[in-house]
């Protein structure tokens, strides 16, 4: 029963732990040491403050009733702020940028400059840098403020206190709860954050599992999306609630998919039991409001926006240079997405849209305004200045139905980490395999996914 | 003197109290249940459980801290009036 299930870590020289005198020793130590600390504190610390506020809250978010349902609320309530709030401020960067835009073209048309050139700083690097700011900038700043101020409560300690029997039965760390909420924010960032977990085993199912929570790159994508599939379904006037509903679920989704794979994991590749586990709940304080304003604009939004653009623009010249070289009748866009068509179309994506996730593997930011881009350079130009105007090309012009929406959410949440991810599993466990575990494992459950559903709703008659 | 009665902490009923008499864990499960705090004559109480059941919260010390059934099974306390 009180097997360690820790592995063997080599013996101290001074401490030996079989020896029962060291253990005494030790024991003896630690025991003086809170003791005097406790005849100290009681001469010089004055309790004022009473507990009875934290505990009173932690009766409702913490309750056997109560706890889940404020939990999914919570969830739900950041994310219809974040899509109701992202809305307008969207629309104004789209019309902004793209005005900016039309004045490029002027520039350049009066400068003479030759076609091919516009076309690639114009058409390929600046649009699609107007995409990824303006589709992912104002969810990023609404989102991850809320987000810090959760953190900043207090709250994601009680949310892995309330799932940590999942993980448990799943033998996981109790301390992947937090590791995937770094998730949230950025894969890469959860994966170099699962040091925490001393364990080896452990630490591997927690990295391996880490991409299962969608990261900021993909919030928009899904936020978008889910908008999307509502539009769908209830014939284009969708409401903010059921998208933001949307969202959670596929947040559920995810956290499902975590526990599966990593109760597979603890039972083939890395066997064993959890090894022990202690979480401290500390009491809730009121929110620094500056400190979240500064940490979550600046640490977060900016760093992933900045990444985001980096990579944007040569992704941009790249698909700009695919979608207008043209190889026989059709463009390099045009080949690729012809050959992935058939394999796309059986997990109810398409094949620009495959490509689209293909080519976004250095950033997930990238994969709307790439697909987007692929999109134009087929069909029809048409001035894109608001999200309804991607809905309209979607849908109308490349006839998305409910079940491509929903497909593309589901790849997007379950499909391979991005290249950064990858790239810190790999120098995180000192080994490719790894990494490359971590590229075929979501990949694979991605496919099988989205194949079921695909094929299901096809059975069904839907879709 | 009545006969002490010593449970380990994962039995003290919630919102009672307990003693700390003896820990049963090894290593660094047992170093790390000491560094909490969790020495001979510690007084805990347990505060609540998870709504899945498991772990349950308990007062060590001024903190709340949450420990695995496998864990708190590990110590063993005497229940005590508040």
């Amino acid at each position: 029963m009180i097997k360690s299930s820790l592995p063997s870590k080599p013996k101290k020289i001074l401490v030996d732990s079989d020896n029962s005198k060291a253990i005494e020793m030790r024991d003896a130590i630690v025991y003086n040491i809170y003791n005097t600390a406790e005849e100290i504190a009681s001469k010089v610390v004055r309790k004022t403050e009473s507990k009875d506020f934290s505990r009173k809250l932690d009766d409702i978010l913490t309750s056997p009733l109560l706890g889940f349902p404020v939990m999914l609320l919570l969830l739900g309530v950041v994310f219809w702020i974040t899509i109701t709030g992202a809305n307008y401020p969207s629309q104004v960067l789209a019309t902004v940028l793209f005005w900016l835009e039309e004045q490029l073209s002027a520039l350049a048309l009066k400068a003479g400059a030759p076609a091919w050139l516009y076309g690639i700083i114009v058409e390929g690097m600046y649009r699609t840098l107007a995409w990824v700011v303006s589709v992912m900038l104002p969810p990023m700043a609404i989102f991850f403020p809320l987000f810090t101020l959760l953190e900043n409560l207090g709250y994601l300690p009680r949310v892995a206190f309330n799932l940590d029997n999942l993980f448990k039965r799943a033998g996981t760390h109790g301390k992947q709860a937090l590791t995937m909420s770094m998730g949230f924010g950025c894969n890469a960032a959860g994966v170099v954050a699962c040091r925490i977990i001393d364990s080896p085993r452990e630490k591997l199912i927690a990295i391996l599992t880490n991409n299962f929570v969608p990261c900021n790159g993909r919030f928009p994508t899904l936020i978008l999306l889910s908008s999307l599939f509502m539009g769908t379904i209830t014939a284009g006037s969708y409401n903010s609630y059921s998208a933001a509903g949307m969202v959670v679920l596929m947040i559920l989704i995810g956290i499902t998919v975590t526990l599966i794979v990593s109760w597979l994991l603890s039972k083939t590749l890395l066997k064993g039991i959890p090894s022990s586990f202690t979480l401290e709940l500390p009491p809730y304080r009121p929110p620094k409001t500056g400190e979240i304003i500064v940490r979550s604009l600046l640490d977060r939004t900016a760093f992933v926006l900045t990444r985001a653009i980096i990579v944007a623009a040569p992704t941009g010249f790249i698909t700009w240079l695919c979608a207008n070289i043209q190889i026989g009748d059709l463009s390099i866009i045009g080949h690729v997405s012809g050959f992935l068509d058939p394999f796309a179309r059986a997990i109810g994506l398409d094949g620009v849209i495959l490509m689209a996730f293909i080519l976004g593997l250095p950033a997930n930011e990238i994969v709307v305004p790439i697909l987007i881009m692929s999109y134009l350079s087929a069909g029809a130009m048409l001035e894109l200045d608001s999200l309804m105007a991607v809905k309209e090309l979607f849908i109308e012009q490349h006839g998305w139905t409910a079940l491509t929406a929903l497909n593309t959410m589901l790849f997007s949440l379950l499909h391979f980490p991005c290249g950064t991810t990858l790239w810190t599993i790999a120098k995180e466990t000192q080994s490719k395999k790894w990494a490359v575990l971590a590229f075929v494992i979501p990949t694979t459950i991605a496919i099988i996914v989205c194949f079921l559903v695909a094929q299901g709703a096809r059975l069904l008659g839907i879709g | 003197m009545s006969e002490v009665k010593i449970i380990p902490l994962a039995q003290l009923p919630i919102r009672s109290w307990g003693k700390v008499h003896s820990l049963l864990a090894k290593d660094d499960s047992r170093r790390r249940l000491m560094d909490l705090g969790l020495v001979p004559g510690t007084r805990v109480e347990a505060i609540r459980r998870s709504p899945l059941g498991d772990p349950t919260a308990y007062s060590i010390r001024g903190a709340t801290i949450a420990l695995r059934k496998e864990e708190a099974q590990k110590v063993l306390v005497i229940p005590t009036e508040r």
